[in-house]
């Protein structure tokens, strides 16, 4: 007899603390040693976790009206520019957005030393920023301009809205012409000296459910250390990349859209990056429960390090000339035993993704499931999958 | 190139020489003076960081000794805020010598103080700025010197 479980009976099983949850890094040794049909009778949820810098990220902001009114058209936090094209004192902050007067690349490589991703630690700190907006004045809204001092309690409303994060699979980034490169992937080497790779590999969300089978509108989340939900799939996600056997894609592919309330999160899941020579980021914690639904779940989350491949690309002078071309195929456990070989060659890996951190999401998450303060929410339509 | 920052004690009766220019100018040593408190009749203290061929610094710390200038060497002063620090291990590709480096097992990212050399490549590559230069106990140390 094939397991079926449903989204409720999970549910109610948290609910009465009888339902078994274990980390995607478990749940490879659970399928090995016992096989798919036992771990999908036996367990009803996998945890999966990642912390790596994710640029399509920002916050919704309202930072609530002043007398007389405005209806701010340039707004500014700790001198990082927010968007103004939104009603009166509602903004968004982009992650990515450097600090006004920074220097960026003219020195080269450029610091970035304060952007929109600090902006949000430092709210999430409780530090106080500095908003400055500037308006034409209206009829309804006078004020032509506005200076607070604000913190995250004084915000009438703060969410954080990523259209892009939890990407399924990412690039092994090297660099093969003959100077350094400073990219998104970290500093390369000339000459393939050093590979970056970023993901979790079995611990990643998408990973885990490469069909999206479970992850949809509505899945609530684990996001920068508060609840979440994923609202939509994220841009660029790309359901058709090229899969192996076992479903998982070969290259970058899905990707999640995500929102929370901003107050709920802490700054140990959520941190302001400066990427030398390439600029400002956010690097998010998140994590989604994966129902063990039936045997195909059971399988998907059981894969290992070893069975999942990224493929290597050029920095160098690929990647920004938009040639599509990979210097070979590499599983996450090769990448993890920190070398590789590219054309023979033995080459240095380093991760700009942290695996103790994701692997201490999916903990947490399992712990408010035991707890019983945390449920599975089931999606209202699930991510678009390949076709 | 070879880039070290050392802790100098030099006694009373040196301070008259021209000893900077000495290490610049008979042992090819970059001398970069972080900090200095010398006084006339009274023992001095300086940072220096000492930068060149190996054996040139090697050279220039012989000479010194040589003087009866107490030295020791600021192994500890590349510092890592744990709390900053998300275990990415982003600085394990770029650190030369392993004082950055990844525990396999259970992917941890470790921090060795006594295998670091103080290079400081790790600093502006660590997205959260978790590396800081300081030079810790010593600084602390040439306070209460000039203090009293
Ligand atoms: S790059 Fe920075 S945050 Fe990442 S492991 Fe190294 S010190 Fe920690
Ligand atoms: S200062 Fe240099 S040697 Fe020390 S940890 Fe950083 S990169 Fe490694």
């Amino acid at each position: 007899m094939t397991t079926k479980k449903t989204y409720e009976e999970i549910n109610a099983r948290i609910k009465s603390g009888q339902a078994v949850i274990v980390t995607a890094e478990e749940m490879v040794t659970i399928v090995r040693e016992q096989g798919v049909k036992e771990a999908a009778k036996k367990i009803d949820v996998v945890t999966t976790g990642t912390f790596a810098p994710m640029c399509s990220s920002g916050a919704f902001i309202n930072f609530g009206q002043c007398v007389p009114t405005i209806k701010a058209s340039k707004i500014w936090i700790n001198k990082v520019p927010a968007y103004g094209g939104l009603a009166a004192v509602d903004t968004y902050l982009g992650a990515t957005e450097p600090a006004e007067d920074d220097p960026l690349n003219k020195v080269y490589p450029g610091e970035f030393k304060y952007g929109g991703g600090h902006v949000i630690e430092d709210l999430l700190k409780g530090k106080k920023v500095f908003l400055e907006a500037k308006a034409y004045g209206t009829d309804c809204y006078a004020a032509r301009k506005m200076k607070k001092e604000m913190t995250l309690d004084d915000l009438p409303h703060a969410l954080l809205c990523n259209p892009r994060n939890g990407y399924q699979n990412y690039n092994c980034a090297v660099n093969l012409s003959d100077k350094v490169v400073y990219t998104y992937m970290g500093m390369l080497k000339p000459n393939c000296r050093n590979a970056n790779y970023c993901s979790a590999g079995e611990l990643s969300p998408l990973m885990n459910d490469p069909y999206y089978k479970t992850i949809g509108i509505g899945t609530r989340i684990f996001l920068g250390g508060g609840v979440g939900y994923v609202t939509w799939h994220g841009t660029q996600h790309n359901p058709n990349a090229p899969r192996t056997e076992n479903g998982i894609p070969r290259r970058p592919a899905g990707t999640i859209m995500v929102q929370g309330d901003l107050k709920q999160m802490s700054p140990d899941w959520i941190k302001g990056l400066s990427i030398l020579g390439y600029g400002n980021s956010l690097a998010v914690g998140l994590g989604i429960p994966i129902p063990v639904l039936d045997e195909e779940m059971a399988a998907a989350t059981g894969r290992g390090d070893d069975e999942i491949y990224t493929q290597i690309v050029d920095y160098g002078n690929d990647y920004t000339n938009g040639i599509n071309k990979t210097y070979g195929e590499v599983s996450y456990a090769e990448l993890k035993s920190g070398t590789i070989t590219i054309a023979g060659k033995a080459v240095t890996t380093a991760s700009l993704s942290s695996t103790v951190k994701a692997r201490k999401i999916a903990e947490t998450l399992k712990k408010w499931m035991q707890e019983g303060s945390f449920f599975l929410h089931e999606p209202a339509s699930l991510l678009p999958g390949p076709g | 190139m070879y880039t070290r920052i050392y802790f100098f004690r030099f006694p009373k009766d040196t301070c008259d020489r021209p000893i900077i220019y000495h290490l610049i100018k008979e042992h090819e040593v970059e001398v970069n003076i972080l900090r200095a408190d010398i006084l006339p009749e009274r023992e001095g203290v300086m940072i220096l960081e000492l930068k060149g061929a190996k054996n040139n610094v090697r050279a220039a710390l012989a000479y010194l000794e040589g003087l009866g200038v107490g030295i020791e060497r600021l192994a500890t002063r590349v510092r890592r805020d744990e709390q900053r620090c998300f275990e990415c291990g982003a600085c394990t590709g770029i650190c030369p010598v392993q004082a950055l480096y990844v525990r396999r097992e259970d992917m941890a990212v470790l921090f060795d103080p006594d295998k670091c050399t103080g290079c400081g490549q790790c600093v502006l590559i660590c997205p959260v700025r978790a590396m800081e230069m300081s030079l810790g106990k010593e600084w602390l140390q040439l306070e209460s010197v000039t203090m009293d």
